[in-house]
């Protein structure tokens, strides 16, 4: 075996690592990028899909953004083309029509959340950072690895193609409430919700096998003196990420087949009885319930947020270490408040059904719960707030882009106080406050947590490093732009605008309030804005393959964890000797240490 | 480096990797059950009354064979039995005994699906019948001098399909009705369409409590089948790991029991809820 564990490049480093695993035979284009069974590759497989979808999905309600400030009027470039692609009775002479507006709205969620987001979170940081922050060779099981990237995959060619089957694709919403979802294209054999649910269920599956895998390497193959309190936050993040999914999307798996049963073969578990639509009673046998799919969906769907933020968490938690110097402040009750956040966030679902009449005592008791989880998740950000106290930050993109996390996602928690209270729920429920308050969360929270870590270990990754001025770029276009998208629809909330409306709210308010709808028209702006300004990172992440700095050192950033402890890029097997763990994963500014950090395998 | 644990266990946990990843498949395995257990909970909770005519029941119930269930729950359970058996066999380096073991266990489950595949048919040919005088009852359908099986979708017949297909007339063989003394006579009758105003088979369109016994039991029905398929490659193609590495071999075999013993499980709970609640 090689002796140096300091390689010199991206591709030097790559030959190097090869050279030091002379056991390992040199595999084909194929096996090594497309049947990969290495953590790294496929987390690299995940991250590229998903930001390839992140952009679909912002492309979408582009859109529909157009549609919300202009009604009626053809979108620019864009139109002609879906009118091409889709027919003329998605988009008639490139306006954007009632029907592709549902579907771009369903579907923009669904791809949000199902095939950019978690799958970037979970998929592509889980996959690609926790085996080297414990130390581990790979993941517990590489084939099934593969085989959830490969479920992923189809899952999202199965949601994609759904646009192009007659009919276009899902129309009732990312939640598919039904009855709606199925009565929608009723009678059509093969319909877009047919194809969602199809979508789904893949989906599901690659979450399924993903979760099993992460939960038993963190258990299983964590290296000699990696005790579970000297695991970094990110690995905690993820660990009860993996729960989360394990277990709360089985009923959602429950209720896609059910809901496939009803479209599919006509039997009736979420429709009742008597049901009348287009003034026809539906050949139906009725006797099922339409709050049931509610209630298994938000099974699912709550504890789905905490999925999108905890790994965002993670990632913000050990950049702000990184870059303050600093230990985390409170670590361990960071670990508890997450483990806290996992079992609370499986009794909270139903704060999202207060108007559907389910009931004052239940409702009662759902809000009980949703004040409690806002406990946990205040303690993760109260310590990450003091976390940055008396250090000497580094303001490097990645740091910023962590820093920014902090304020953002504390706007979008406190504004979803009053959508957990179920009193002012009542009015503020299904309006564009809540569009605000978890796109708050999401967007500028969960993003920005995952963007910090694509700046982070992308040196790790690749060899080189980001440009850091196209990275300042993009950041601070990103932060005001977000602000200027998010922020006015909590006052378009407050005026009680719906959030389902196809013309912006014109029929609405052009009589009794016009400002509500100019809102609509700076927030169509600041998004195209938004927009322009992601292109300086989608040049950097390609451009900086081959133009970037290369980095000099496998521990570019000084930092503590495992992750840095190998070649760079990490060789199959990441470790060239069985590392051993002597301390804590945030050792940084110890005093009387030689440096002003203290790697995890650095002897006592 | 290799993947540590992959046969031997983690000293302080106790385990290899194989049976951690089976217990967490069997926990989200839980949660897929318990959710279709809870939706049929909350739907024969939630069903209005007389919603099944033919028997003025909010929730038909008491229509499934409780003596070929109760044959079928014993070879489910044999099978588990049989498979701990296989296990304990390679344990004992035995693997002549480990084969014949699993060969059984196997049998069962083909044994098991083809019973349910003809309760399937028993349901499929069972049809309801409402009159437009009132009258409901269910049977046996013969239409044009045939009674319709299960194993060709045009073997279906309801209202709409009767009055396309320009059929006058069909024979009906009703169930004998409950509170008759106990006579069980088959009363045979023939019925003109235009007299009928509602026909299904037994089938998931029919009532939501067939809707779920079907969506259940051929979910259950799909686990054993894909139990019963490891199983049979760890019998044969996949046996010859026993040769090269018997101690991983054994943890499969252990493995791909918690699995069976789960759908088993599984079985032990739909079987009261199905057929005797």
């Amino acid at each position: 075996m090689a002796q140096t564990t300091t390689s010199k490049s991206g591709a030097h480093g790559v030959h190097a690592a090869h050279e030091a695993h002379h056991d390992h035979h040199e595999l084909g284009f194929m096996s090594k990028y497309i049947f990969s069974s290495d953590h790294k590759v496929i987390g690299i497989q995940y991250g590229v899909t998903a930001l390839i979808f992140l952009l679909f999905g912002f492309f979408l309600v582009g859109c529909m953004r157009w549609q919300l400030a202009y009604p009626g009027r053809a979108i620019p470039m864009i139109g002609g083309f879906l009118e091409l692609l889709l027919g003329k009775d998605m988009a008639a002479g490139g306006i954007m029509q009632g029907d592709l507006y549902n579907a771009f709205g369903a579907m923009h969620g669904t791809i949000m959340v199902f095939l950019a987001i978690v799958p970037l979170a979970f998929g592509a940081f889980g996959n690609f950072v926790t085996p080297l922050q414990i130390g581990a060779p790979d993941m517990a099981f590489p084939r099934l690895n593969m085989a959830s990237y490969h479920f992923y995959f189809f899952g999202g060619i199965v949601m994609f193609a759904s646009f192009f089957i007659p009919g276009g694709a899902a129309r009732s919403g990312w939640t598919s409430y039904s009855p709606l979802a199925t009565t929608a294209q009723f009678g059509q054999a093969f319909n877009g919700q047919t194809a969602w649910l199809i979508g789904m269920v893949l989906l599901i599956t690659s979450s399924l096998l993903g979760a099993v895998n992460f939960i038993t390497t963190i258990i299983q193959l964590r290296t000699k003196g990696m005790s579970w309190m000297r695991m970094p936050f990110f690995v905690w993040a993820q660990f009860v990420t993996a729960f989360l999914l394990l277990l709360a999307f089985p009923p959602l798996e429950a209720a896609g087949i059910l809901q496939l049963m009803d479209n599919v073969f006509h039997t009736s578990f979420f429709l009742p009885t008597g049901l009348v639509v287009n003034g026809a009673q539906l050949p139906v046998s009725g006797g099922g319930s339409p709050l049931l799919w509610q209630h298994l969906f938000w099974f699912l769907g709550h504890p789905e947020v905490y999925v999108l933020i905890l790994p965002a968490m993670g990632i913000v938690s050990e950049v702000i270490a990184n870059n303050t110097r600093k230990p985390l402040w409170g670590y361990k009750s960071m670990v508890y408040a997450s483990i806290c956040i996992g079992f609370l966030s499986f009794i909270v679902w139903a704060h999202h059904m207060y108007l559907t009449g389910m009931g004052t005592k239940i409702s009662t008791f759902f809000q009980t719960t949703t004040m409690m989880i806002s406990i946990p998740s205040v303690i993760i950000l109260t310590a990450l707030f003091i976390s940055l106290w008396g250090g000497s930050i580094r303001f490097n993109t990645a740091s910023l882009f962590a820093l920014a996390f902090l304020p953002m996602f504390g706007i979008g928690g406190l504004t979803g106080l009053p959508l957990g209270f179920n009193a002012s729920d009542i009015y503020l429920h299904d309006s564009y406050y809540v569009i605000g308050h978890f796109h708050y969360v999401v967007a500028p929270g969960t993003i920005f947590g995952l963007f910090a870590g694509i700046y982070f270990w992308y040196p790790k990754a690749t060899g080189r490093f980001l440009n850091e001025t196209l990275g300042k770029i993009h950041f601070w276009g990103s932060l005001v732009c977000m602000n200027l998208v998010f922020a006015p629809m909590f006052i378009q909330g407050f005026k009680g605008m719906s959030r389902r409306m196809y013309d912006g709210g014109a029929t609405y308010f052009l009589e009794t309030d016009p400002t509500a709808l100019k809102l609509n028209i700076y927030i169509t702006h600041s998004a195209i804005a938004l927009g322009v300004f992601q292109l300086p990172f989608i040049w950097n992440f390609f451009a900086s393959l081959f133009v970037g700095r290369k980095v000099t050192n496998d521990n570019p950033w000084d930092a503590t964890t495992l992750d840095w402890a190998t070649p760079t890029p990490p060789p199959h097997g990441n470790f060239l000797r069985e590392p051993v763990v002597y301390r804590g994963p945030y050792e940084y500014s110890v005093p009387g240490a030689a440096k002003d950090f203290t790697p995890q395998n650095q002897p006592t | 480096m290799e993947i540590p644990y992959t046969d031997k266990a983690r000293p302080d946990t106790g385990l290899y990797n194989a049976k951690v990843g089976i217990w967490l498949f069997l926990a989200s395995e839980i949660m897929l059950f318990g959710a279709l257990f809870s939706s049929y909970i909350m739907l024969r909770v939630g069903a209005a009354a007389g919603v099944w005519p033919a028997v003025k029941l909010a929730w038909p119930h008491h229509l499934l064979n409780v003596p070929i269930g109760t044959f079928n729950t014993a070879v489910l359970i044999t099978s588990s039995v049989t498979v701990v058996m296989a296990w304990a066999s390679l344990k004992m380096n035995n693997f002549r005994r480990f084969r014949m073991f699993m060969v059984i266990t196997i049998l069962c489950a083909f044994a098991f699906l083809g019973i349910k595949s003809y309760e399937y048919n028993e349901k499929f040919t069972h049809y309801e019948l409402r009159l437009k005088d009132g009258k409901a009852m269910t049977g046996h359908l013969e239409v044009n001098g045939k009674h319709p099986g299960f194993w060709s979708p045009s073997d279906l017949w309801n209202l709409p399909r009767l009055t396309s297909s320009n059929v006058t007339e069909v024979k009906f063989v009703a169930d004998p009705m409950e509170g008759h003394g106990g006579h069980a006579n088959h009363e045979e009758m023939t019925v003109k369409v235009d007299e009928i105003s509602h026909l299904d088979a037994f089938i998931p369109r029919n009532h939501t409590f067939f809707a779920i016994y079907f969506t259940i039991t051929a979910l259950h029905g799909l686990h054993v089948l894909g139990g019963a398929l490891v199983l049979a490659y760890f019998t044969f193609p996949g046996a010859g790991m026993w040769k090269t590495n018997p101690e991983q071999f054994t943890n499969r075999i252990e493995v791909g029991g918690l699995f069976w013993h789960f759908v088993d499980l599984v079985w032990i709970f739909l079987f009261p809820v199905v057929y005797l609640l």
